[in-house]
């Protein structure tokens, strides 16, 4: 083999062509980065600034009425809010419990590996699919009809495998001495899991379940498929409060109440021909995107809160 | 005769052969380990030496795919530490383990230590602040950490996260106590103080102690076994050893011929 050294010309003037193209994929990247943030800048602000003579205290205490100027989404992030609790009382224990199984426990086989698969296929199952099938089971085989319940059920399955998912992650993320520390001690799996793996997880788990709430917060088509009404001018009955006259309210009667949430209001408003109804759903989407950025917020918040104590 | 000549069994391994799923990694071994005495694991990496000592607290169980043949009797009670109606748990138990790198979990210096307490159900306050006291002035600690029991063992030095991986195994008086190159993430002063409380555990403990360092060996053990390629080549006492093996590959490592 012939090495042929390069002149000191020589090298300079490849780094040069070198440098040229790495200054222009900067650029390039800079430019598309640009374009991305520009457009979303766009859409939000144009958003905030058609919604913004609506954005008021009224709007979000009173109920929905014919009238734009004094309809209000009360009925609507209530219904948000009560449906993603029961979505998180629901996702939550069931995906880390699925997720440390998975990681702790299950042997490594074919079964495990099929499972798993279809996790994360089911991930990518369309949303609407999801809300066929709780119409058939949760409404009409179970019989929880088209309540917060059945809507906090389904939207729990939808996010199961982001639970799942970022469970296992945050596991794997637990070094293995870590383990074998514990368990030289003479701790069992479960113990070993109590003290160690669930805690030192949790902040990857509370990301996964946030990141989840917030995208079923703004789903739209499996509630509907439920049945969601979309005109609603009362809220849940508050437990132990009268709701007929001598008739108080369980504790979990809201579970079963009816209700509305938050992307059924927009879609329901911009459906409407009364253009003063836009302004409205303009107002509405902003605070929907207010809440999943609180969300996310908290979840950045919560894992540095919960990961400056966690250090191998 | 003396009566160190004539020390008492703790463990006994017999030929002890292990596999990760099909290689095998131990040969046919045969070594005694003497009571409250330090014996050294010593030959070139990949030679057997960590998976040996991995198998007195069934480590192995941990992971698919790993078996044991043969046994390693453990005394008084002549358990087989390797049978399968032994609980590795149990074994654990009695066998206390500290690892190559410091691994204390990321909870408070007196959570560390309190650990090995709890996992056997002690929840009283009181006896837990006293074995915990007792294990961290076994673990040569105590002066170092005792106004600060509930900070983090994260901001502790890696000497010191070491030696509370040590009061971590103390705390629930294992028979036999295994180290695994306890020093080779530490520096020299560090190192010197493992040593010297390795050297004040005999007394209460039985220490098995894996090491790449001959010096270290030479200094810490009564015993040395020599290991080559999942073989035990030649056990007996370190000053034989050191000063006239009987086996030439010994005697080619000890020297630096080889490894």
């Amino acid at each position: 083999m012939h090495h042929k050294s390069l002149t000191n010309e020589q090298v300079r003037t490849l780094i040069a062509k070198g440098k040229l193209k790495d200054t222009l994929f900067q650029a390039l990247g800079i430019i598309f980065l640009a374009i991305g943030l520009v457009v979303i800048f766009l859409l939000v602000s144009d958003m905030i600034m058609r919604g913004s003579e609506r954005l008021n205290l009224e709007f979000f205490t009173n109920f929905a009425s014919r009238r734009a100027s004094q309809a209000g989404i009360l009925s609507a992030w209530v219904g948000s809010l009560l449906v993603m609790t029961v979505t998180a009382f629901a996702a939550v224990p069931l995906g880390v419990a699925a997720g440390v199984y998975l990681e702790e426990y299950a042997k490594r086989n074919w079964v495990t590996e099929v499972i798993e698969i279809n996790i994360t296929n089911l991930a990518a199952v369309p949303s609407i699919v999801y809300g066929l099938l709780s119409l058939g089971i949760f409404v009409y085989a179970f019989g929880f009809g088209q309540s917060i319940l059945t809507a906090g059920l389904t939207l729990a399955l939808l996010i199961l495998p982001i639970v799942i998912v970022s469970t296992r992650e945050a596991i794997r993320a637990i070094p293995a001495m870590i383990r074998e520390g514990s368990m030289a001690v003479g701790a069992t799996r479960w113990q070993t899991c109590r003290y160690h793996i669930i805690p030192y997880a949790m902040p990857g788990i509370l990301t996964g379940v946030i990141i989840g709430l917030a995208r079923a917060i703004g789903e739209t088509a499996p509630i509907i498929t439920i049945g969601a009404l979309t005109f609603i001018a009362f809220l849940p009955p508050l437990p132990f409060t009268e709701i007929s006259p001598g008739v108080n309210a369980g504790l979990f009667d809201w579970l079963m109440s009816p209700f509305t949430v938050m992307p059924i209001q927009i879609f329901n408003w911009t459906s409407r021909p009364d253009p003063a109804f836009e302004v409205n759903a303009a107002a509405a989407g902003f605070v929907l995107m207010a809440m999943v950025l609180t969300m996310n917020g908290i979840a950045i918040w919560l894992r540095y809160k919960m990961r400056k104590n966690i250090k191998w | 005769m003396q009566i160190h000549d004539n020390p008492t069994l703790k463990a006994e391994a017999r030929n002890l052969n292990f596999f990760y799923g099909e290689a095998k990694a131990l040969k046919n071994i045969n070594m005694p380990i003497y009571d409250k005495k330090v014996t050294a694991l010593i030959g070139p990496s990949g030679c057997g030496k960590s998976t040996y000592l991995r198998s007195f607290n069934r480590m192995h169980d941990l992971y698919p795919g790993n078996r044991y043949e043969g046994e390693i009797r453990f005394y008084p009670d002549n358990t087989n530490l390797l049978s399968p109606e032994v609980d590795p748990i149990e074994v654990r138990m009695r066998v206390g383990m500290v690892f190559q790198k410091p691994n204390p979990f990321p909870k408070s210096i007196y959570e560390n230590v309190a650990y090995g307490l709890r996992v056997r159900g002690e929840n009283n306050k009181r006896v837990l602040d006293d074995k915990v006291e007792h294990a961290l002035k076994g673990g040569a600690l105590w002066e170092e950490v005792k106004d600060r029991l509930n900070d983090l063992a994260s901001n502790l030095s890696g000497g010191q996260q070491q030696r509370l991986c040590i009061a971590r195994a103390l705390a629930t008086d294992p028979e036999l106590l295994l180290f695994d190159e306890p020093t080779s993430a530490l520096d020299p002063i560090a190192t010197g103080a493992i040593e010297e409380l390795v050297h004040e555990l005999k007394k209460r403990v039985t220490i098995l102690i894996v090491t790449h360092n001959m010096q270290q060996a030479a200094r810490v053990s009564d015993y040395t076994a020599y290991m080559y390629l999942g073989e035990m080549i030649e056990f007996g006492k370190t000053d034989e050893i050191f000063i006239k093996p009987s086996d030439k590959r010994t005697e080619d490592y000890i020297t630096g011929r080889m490894g």
